[in-house]
């Protein structure tokens, strides 16, 4: 009902603008197209300068009621550089909008058609051309050298100490995996995946370094305040992305082509909480990367945590090794093809209770 | 409108010359209603072609559109009409995710390539390429006839796809494996990709025909006088944007076939690697951004496909109307041509975040933001053409005054992605959304009706209704920046693009009210929309005729035709020019066209 009511209001609001439209070309014909054109022209440079008055408090407007919503402080060293960089950017191209803006509306209303004027014949003026050739390339340059500068030291490699964990994205969930003691990731090879034999990465394990990694999903990727981490970025399926919104970071997750990126978290979960004022708050990773009907809840989350905090919660996990191997044990069928058809049942199952 | 204001700067202009090497003066062939209005060869019916199909695919875009963002303007709602049109993609009166992603993949699809390059380039090249060079039609205008039925194909081909069982194509217009190239992962992936990428190879073959039909008008065809440096802008912009589409185009067409191949032939250019839904796949040593890479390097350049012809029909709308000259004639097509080179060496800032060696990367920086310099000069020129002018406000005027002003705002929000250490943190956000809807999308849009209103007289030799041209305007430009404005700040908070609800997120569900704000405004938006297409169409019949061969008092060479020109455009010898576009309030002259020559006592020219 509502619907109908509301298309049966846009047509009436159409046939109505329509008539009046209708009307006013044959009023301009009685009352001589001349007269009614020169009034229209200067209803409309009316017009321009109102909206440029009004747009300017509509901007004003807009960031007042948004501009909370918007990210508060960055939570990684990375992301305080891309920040500068963003209000660097923003007080330029702020600056821009507003000179050119305003000349455009008010050059449009100045200037309109009046039996007194002549337009200026000025066809050329190569001073003014290179002015404003220069202009915008020195002030592109600055951009660009603050830009490249901040860029290599955030994409430069990650600094001897830091932790590395690895981050692999398939619809439509995160998974991780920890280096254990020896502080290295153990080899995979995609086509050993095998959830149901207790491989769901495809790890190797007659690599021996895979022998203490430790594998965690539906569960939120543990990080530690104050130490760089390095993450080593994978996917099975699709193209999916790693997006922390806190840090400022993202970095595309591409099956067959591992990618890294590295920063260092400034702050716990807990203190976040107490800055945001929000006791809800959690660290997410969103995917950014459009990767089929799930994408809008391809949803993960962080917790950074003390050293010793995250110690204790690694001291808690076992091993896949080990894991798999208890499963492999007590019977050791081959349960290959079951266990694949399995997951896939899963998987659906996944889908469609993201998609209720 | 009257012509009266503009009627006294015009002197009849009397063609002595005797030069004209063309024979054929008036084509007298006799012609059905088939080979009129059909399989015309006129390149101005098929310019009209290629805008009524673009109106139509405008329409069918744009209500894809209203449908998505019902979706994320009231996540909650159930619309039981969505039901009974869709069925089970809207079930229960909402829309169901793989509906989603696949009406946000067709609007892309349809906007970018049918709507914005078919649609605006097909129409205003063909209409004015002729008419402004002087020459009787374009240089085949067999395959110009071609290239519009190529596209009609496609356009099939693509409205087919919309009705296959497993749906069409949903993996963004982008289309970026290994997404888009296995039907186990997303079901758009089956048969509505493969219709897609048909699709899509028909139209490169309408865009090739065409392009390199305009090039061969505009470098072969020019009337005597004629020279390079006199054609007006709108000639210069569609010149540079029929070569963008020849070199790049098939760059993407080598991508489709790959990812053709990897779809149906079991190849492996774009997999490696891949687990598909617990199927371990045989696929090892592709790369998925090889892909990105083809994409792009057309997908770049297609930006400014779609730009580059509202810049040239904007540079010339604005001349006329403020009845000045353009500034800076020289720097306007330097810059355009800069614009065109640089173009092809951007492609890789969309793909900052992909893995990218940061120096590569920082290359990409440089050559992005190097764009910035042409284009503020071409906004800088557009500003002093204003200044001191005597504006008089069309509805094509008002069109093109809004182009510059969302050129100004899209662009700089551009300065923004383009420097890569802001765009990981901005990437694949609604502030991108936002950014390329205003600079690309609604630009364009608006150069493109800027043309339609300004051109109408000489395609239908009617008016389109004024009063309702200035209601289309202001609600369109109010719209346009009530829905896309606020966007940046979406974009800013990292809300991610392609989400079809942000209630799982507690960092991003905190813009329900402004969602629903924009939802509202862009119904509204399309609403007037419908209306502008009614008043075209209406008005091609009913419209106030045109009694004045040069209504807007313009140089050009179009409005040296008669009213309606037939096919062949000039009755009698296509006309000699004598000096460049834009001889407006010279010595003073209101206007002085393109035809008359250089008087004795004349100022030096520009």
């Amino acid at each position: 009902m509502q619907t109908f009511f509301i298309i049966a209001i846009l047509f009436f609001g159409f046939v109505i603008t329509f008539q009046i439209a209708k009307a006013s070309e044959y009023v301009s014909v009685l009352r001589g197209e001349e007269n009614s054109r020169k009034q229209n022209n200067k209803i409309n440079a009316f017009l321009l300068l109102a909206f440029l008055v009004i747009g300017l408090i509509g901007v004003y407007y807009c960031n007042e009621r948004l501009k909370g919503k918007i990210l508060g402080e960055s939570a990684s060293d990375h992301g305080e550089k891309i920040d500068i960089m963003l209000y660097i950017t923003l007080a330029i191209t702020g600056f821009v909008f507003f000179v050119t803006q305003i000349l455009l509306f008010w050059f449009a209303f100045k200037y309109q058609e009046s039996e007194k004027r002549k337009a200026y014949y000025y066809p050329h003026n190569n001073k003014l051309e290179v002015i404003w050739t220069v202009i915008p390339a020195i002030t592109l340059t600055i951009l660009v050298g603050f830009g490249i500068y901040y860029w290599f030291k955030i994409t430069g490699p990650a600094p001897e100490n830091a932790m590395v964990v690895e981050v692999t994205g398939s619809q439509f969930k995160w998974e991780y995996r920890y280096p254990g003691k020896d502080g290295q990731l153990g080899k995979k090879y995609y086509k050993n995946v095998n959830p149901g034999e207790g491989n769901p990465l495809g790890q190797i394990w007659d690599d021996p370094f895979n022998h203490d990694d430790v594998y965690s999903t539906g569960e939120p990727l543990h990080l530690v305040v104050g130490k760089p981490v390095k993450l080593v970025i994978g996917a099975k399926d699709v193209i999916h992305d790693v997006g922390l919104v806190q840090f400022r970071m993202k970095m595309d997750a591409v099956p067959g082509t591992p990618t890294t990126m590295w920063f260092t978290p400034k702050y716990t979960t807990k203190q976040m909480i107490e800055k945001s004022g929000d006791p809800n708050f959690v660290y997410e990773i969103s995917c950014d990367q459009m990767c089929g009907q799930g994408h809008w809840g391809m949803r993960g989350e962080i917790i950074v945590e003390t050293q010793e905090e995250f110690d204790r919660w690694l001291a808690s996990k076992k091993p896949q090794y080990a894991l798999a191997m208890e499963k492999m044990q007590p019977a050791a069928k081959p349960a290959s093809t079951d266990s694949l058809n399995k997951q896939s049942v899963d998987t659906v199952k996944r889908i469609a209770a993201i998609n209720k | 409108m009257s012509n009266n204001a503009t009627r006294h700067g015009q002197t009849e202009i009397v063609t002595t010359h005797e030069v004209h090497h063309d024979e054929h003066h008036v084509h007298h062939h006799k012609e059905t209603f088939i080979t009129k209005y059909i399989f015309s060869q006129d390149h101005k019916t098929i310019g009209k072609q290629f805008l009524i199909t673009g109106i139509i695919w405008a329409v069918i875009g744009g209500l894809f559109s209203v449908l998505f963002r019902l979706q994320l303007g009231f996540p909650d709602t159930k619309f039981p009409i969505l039901e009974t049109v869709f069925g089970h993609y809207a079930a229960g009166g909402e829309i169901k995710p793989e509906f989603y992603y696949a009406l946000i993949t067709m609007h892309g699809t349809v906007l970018v390539f049918f709507v914005l390059t078919a649609g605006l380039s097909g129409t205003f090249a063909n209409l004015l390429i002729p008419l402004q060079v002087g020459a009787r039609d374009m240089a085949s205008p067999f395959l110009n006839m071609l290239s519009y039925w190529f596209f009609f194909l496609a356009s099939v081909v693509m409205i087919s796809s919309l009705f296959v069982q497993t749906g069409p194509a949903s993996g963004g217009w982008t289309m970026y494996p290994p997404l888009s190239a296995l039907g186990q992962v997303n079901n758009g992936s089956k048969l509505g990709t493969d219709l897609w990428i048909v699709s899509m190879a028909l139209f490169v073959v309408s865009s090739l025909l065409g392009g390199l039909n305009y090039i061969a008008t505009i470098l072969n065809m020019r009337t005597k006088g004629m020279s390079m440096t006199r054609l007006p802008l709108t000639i210069w912009a569609l010149f540079f944007t029929a070569v963008l589409g020849v070199l790049s185009f098939p760059v993407l067409l080598s991508g489709l076939i790959l990812l053709l191949f990897d779809r149906n032939l079991g190849t492996s250019f774009y997999l490696s690697d891949i687990v598909a839904n617990g199927q371990i796949l045989p696929n090892e040593g592709g790369n998925a951004i090889l892909y990105q890479h083809l994409f792009w390097f057309l997908g770049h350049p297609e930006v400014y496909i779609i730009l580059l012809p509202a810049m040239g029909m904007v540079s010339e709308i604005l001349s006329v109307n403020s009845r000045k000259p353009i500034f800076g004639y020289m720097a306007m097509v330097g810059s355009l041509f800069a614009i065109c080179i640089l173009a092809f060496l951007v492609w890789a800032h969309h793909m900052f975040v992909t893995g990218l060696n940061p120096f590569l990367g920082s290359i990409f920086v440089l050559l992005s933001l190097l764009i910035a310099v042409p284009s503020s000069i071409k906004v800088f020129n557009w500003l002093t053409t204003l200044w001191r002018g005597n504006i008089r406000f069309t509805p094509a005027t008002l069109f093109a005054i809004g182009f510059v002003s969302l050129f100004i705002s899209g662009g700089l929000t551009g300065i923004f992605l383009a420097n890569s250490t802001i765009d990981i943190h901005l990437h694949d956000t609604k502030f991108v959304v936002a950014h390329f809807h205003i600079v690309m999308g609604v630009a364009s849009f608006f150069g493109m009706f800027a043309g339609v209103y300004h051109w109408f007289p000489k395609m239908f030799g009617r008016y389109m209704n004024s009063t309702l041209g200035y209601f289309h305007f202001w609600v369109t430009m109010i719209g346009a920046y009530l829905i896309f404005w606020p966007m940046h700040y979406e974009g800013l908070a990292g809300v991610p693009r392609r989400y079809l609800n942000l209630a799982p997120w507690h960092n991003f569900n905190k813009f329900g009210e402004l969602n629903k704000m924009i939802t509202i405004v862009s119904i509204i938006v399309f609403a007037v929309q419908l209306m502008f297409i009614f008043n075209f169409f209406y008005s091609i019949w009913k419209g106030r005729k045109v009694r004045h061969q040069n209504p807007w008092g313009a140089n050009t060479l179009e409005w040296t035709t008669p009213i309606r020109p037939g096919h062949g455009n000039w009755t009698g010898e296509i006309p000699e020019v004598h000096r460049w576009a834009y001889d407006y309030g010279k010595d003073g002259r209101e206007f002085i066209p393109q035809t008359e020559p250089i008087g004795k006592d004349e100022s030096k020219h520009h």
